[in-house]
């Protein structure tokens, strides 16, 4: 690719054509504030806050969406220009509530931010407050609009990302807002409860049903037993909460957190994990090798996924895994074989999950699958940042915590069940696992790099024992549709499936890249986290799910055999066509 | 897509221009006008049924709906009252009559009575400043208007 050269505040340098200005900056070490830009969304230009001058042009250019240009000569930064930037920032606190004490988003807001580095003391505009209703009607976010600064990053992410168009602006000038289409609630749109705009709200306009009381009740409770099992990307993510690397494994950590917050079983979602490759695999054994049911195959660990595939592409119900999410077979284990091996009532047990995910606080009441034990199999769902808030209000030093191990034997995993935390990690575990169940052997190199990455739709062929078979991975709605409608134009041909297996995950980079996850993901971030999920994996004992002990013991104390008449009542689930828009 | 199968008739006129436009560029705002022409607003229905011809998103479609004044997102009453409120007729009085007519028929601006006979919009100057402040009820002008007026401009329309 050709570069040009250009200088910001006469610093030459070397850029690719096509870089924008605020990139080029970056370059030099020279920082221009932002607030409607995020690196995950086109240039949206929005607020304006970026505004810098370009020799020899007369007005100031947006630098998140101006393009170099070879001999280009940028300002940055003089009276003139901070100037503007101040007055934006002080319009939009005019329209924005100054109760950062009670926001959700205190000392994590961008806005927020933005008005410490520029020293403002004083509003000079007079209150233009609106009063809006806030939208509580998922179990999963919360859409407050009094707070939102119309930087457009939800509603792009919506539409761009995950192709859901559940938010748009609706309305003109004074009255604009970000809502649904129509008088309905986030409840009754599209919306599929990914919790992306959650992640990508720079303010408090937007954010994750905070249930941690529910969570703190529970633990005060003497009566009440309470467990505890934490997802697979919670792990290389958590730590960025309390200042730690992005990607740094905090396991033996959070168990220890765990602990101290008074849960008295602590568990890991990797090994149902483990117990998902098990059913799935098994599952994609029975319809590839014995034909009975349909492919391809196509994961359903992601609820989110599960929610889009009930509201757009319900005619591919009959291809979707029966098989529970990790979270959900967890649970189901939990309050049936777990609380009948130490003796306890499963409604006398507060199961509480966390998660990378806003999403799985709609799951874990989605249907009545949910309830196998009898009672609510998951009591509270909790995200990544809701948990990193419970360690600090007790006080818990985190980072400086010994390593403690998980209970047994919900505790016990192998690589196979870490890397559900990213992009490719179930496809890869279930081929592993795959090739065993057909062949009777163990695969000899165990690493799929094919089926790794951030690319958003992947493509592979496995070769087990000379049969050849086609999978998929995608992730970010958008990629998933592109992979689907090829599947639909085949069956409407009457052609053989183009794939075999497909893993889709809603948000980009897998759950690492979750909407409950520590803000700030950027692509870069996702593959310090990704980098975390495959050294987790490669320093595993056991790399392969059916390798797990404790997953052989469950299946001959408990469960028989994947597939088997328990297995179906505890570990499998249904699905419902869901049209959109019945109100 | 799986948006639910709605009940609502478009002519085959309207169809068939759907059909021409959905494919170019703009055509949304052209096919929205087609709509409102046919049913005097855009129903939620035709919105949806919309999107089932067309593939566009509701929320698409909410967007410049909403977006747009001249769009109509309720049914419009029987007899259309349009309030001036250009330069000439605010500084005379015309919010005045807005409230007035909220006064008596119970409604706001671009809201429609209950038994459907009348709704009220604001509109930008209908171009007879001279007779500020000015309402134009089912094309017909009323100009140097006082409140007490307006109650027998109501009856005499209602009764039309």
């Amino acid at each position: 690719m050709s570069t040009v050269n250009v200088k910001i505040n006469n610093i030459p340098v070397e850029v690719e054509e096509g870089t924008t200005i605020l990139t080029a900056a970056q370059q030099v070490g020279v920082k221009i504030p932002t607030l409607c830009y995020h690196p995950d969304l086109p240039a949206w230009a929005a607020c304006g806050i970026c505004v810098v001058k370009i020799e020899g042009s007369p007005k100031m250019m947006r630098a998140c969406a101006t393009p170099v240009v070879e001999g280009m000569s940028v300002i940055t930064h003089d009276s003139e220009i901070v100037k503007v930037r101040r007055t934006v920032i002080e319009l939009i606190l005019s329209t924005h509530p100054n109760d950062c004490l009670e926001c959700p988003r205190n000392q994590n807001c961008e806005l927020q931010r933005l008005a410490a580095e520029f020293g403002i003391r004083e509003m000079p505009y007079e209150d233009r407050l609106r009063d809006l209703p806030v939208d509580e009607s998922t179990p999963s976010i919360v859409l407050n609009p009094e707070k939102c600064v119309l930087c457009g990053r939800c509603a792009n992410v919506c539409q761009v990302m995950q192709d859901v168009w559940a938010l748009e602006f609706i309305g003109r000038g004074d009255d604009v807002r970000i809502a649904p289409a129509g008088d309905i609630n986030l409840e009754d749109s599209p919306c599929i409860k990914c919790g992306q705009c959650s992640a990508h709200c720079p303010v408090g306009a937007i954010y994750e049903q905070d249930d941690t009381a529910k969570v703190w009740e529970a633990l005060r409770d003497p009566d009440m037993h309470c467990a505890v099992q934490i997802a697979p990307a919670v792990r290389v993510a958590l730590g960025e909460a309390f200042g730690m690397d992005p990607g740094s494994i905090v396991t033996g950590k959070i168990y220890t957190a765990l602990r101290r917050l008074g849960f008295d079983s602590v568990f890991d979602t990797n090994f149902s994990a483990d117990l998902t490759i098990m059913e799935e695999g098994t599952e994609f054994i029975e319809r590839f090798v014995n034909g009975n049911g349909d492919l391809p195959l196509i994961t359903s660990c992601c609820p989110s996924w599960v929610d889009y595939m009930e509201k757009y592409y319900d005619d591919m119900i009959p291809s979707f895994s029966t098989a529970k999410s990790p979270q959900m077979m967890m649970a189901a284990m939990m309050k049936t074989y777990y609380a009948n091996k130490i003796g306890i009532d499963p409604c006398s047990m507060f199961s509480v999950s966390v998660m990378p995910c806003t999403s799985k606080k709609y799951e874990i009441t989605r249907c009545e699958a949910m309830y196998s034990s009898g009672c609510q199999d998951i009591d509270v769902s909790v995200t990544t940042r809701e948990l990193a808030r419970m360690i600090k209000q007790a006080g818990i030093d985190f980072e400086n915590l010994p390593e403690e191990e998980a209970d047994n034997p919900l505790g016990i995993y192998t690589g196979g069940g870490t890397i559900f935390g990213a992009t490719g990690g179930v496809m890869e575990a279930a081929l592993r696992t795959a090739y065993h169940l057909v062949t009777g052997e163990e695969l000899g190199n165990v690493n799929l790099i094919d089926v790794r990455g951030l690319d958003g739709i992947k493509e592979a062929s496995v070769d087990i024992k000379g049969t050849e078979v086609r999978v998929a991975v995608a992730h970010s709605i958008s990629n998933v549709t592109k992979v689907l409608d090829k599947v639909r134009e085949a069956r409407l041909k009457g052609q053989e499936p183009p794939y075999h297996f497909i893993e889709v995950m809603a948000c980009r980079g897998g759950c690492i890249g979750g909407g409950g996850q520590p803000y700030g993901a950027t692509d870069e971030l996702r593959n310090k986290r990704i980098a975390g999920i495959y050294q987790d994996d490669e320093r595993s004992e056991f790399r392969c799910s059916h390798q797990n002990p404790a997953i052989i013991e469950l299946y001959n104390d408990f469960l028989e055999k994947p597939l088997s008449h328990v297995s179906h009542k505890y570990l499998h689930t249904k699905y419902t066509p869901r049209p959109i828009y019945t109100k | 897509m799986a948006v639910r199968e709605v009940d609502i008739d478009f002519s085959q006129d309207l169809l068939d221009y759907i059909e021409v436009w959905k494919e170019k560029p703009g055509n949304l705002i052209m096919m929205l006008h087609r709509i409102q022409e046919e049913f005097g607003y855009i129903p939620r229905e035709a919105a949806i049924k919309l999107t089932h011809l067309t593939g566009v998103p509701l929320a698409k479609v909410y967007g410049v709906v909403t977006f747009y004044h001249f769009f109509k997102l309720e049914k419009p009453g029987k007899h259309k009252i349009q309030v001036c409120m250009g330069t000439a007729c605010y500084l005379k009085g015309g919010e005045d009559l807005i409230q007035e007519l909220e006064n008596l028929l119970g409604i706001g601006v671009n809201q429609t009575t209950e038994d459907e006979e009348f709704s009220v919009e604001a509109v930008r100057c209908v171009g007879c400043c001279g007779l500020a402040p000015v309402i134009v009820v089912d094309g017909e002008v009323y100009g140097k208007l006082k409140k007490d007026q307006l109650p027998e401009i109501l009856a005499k329309h209602r009764g039309e």
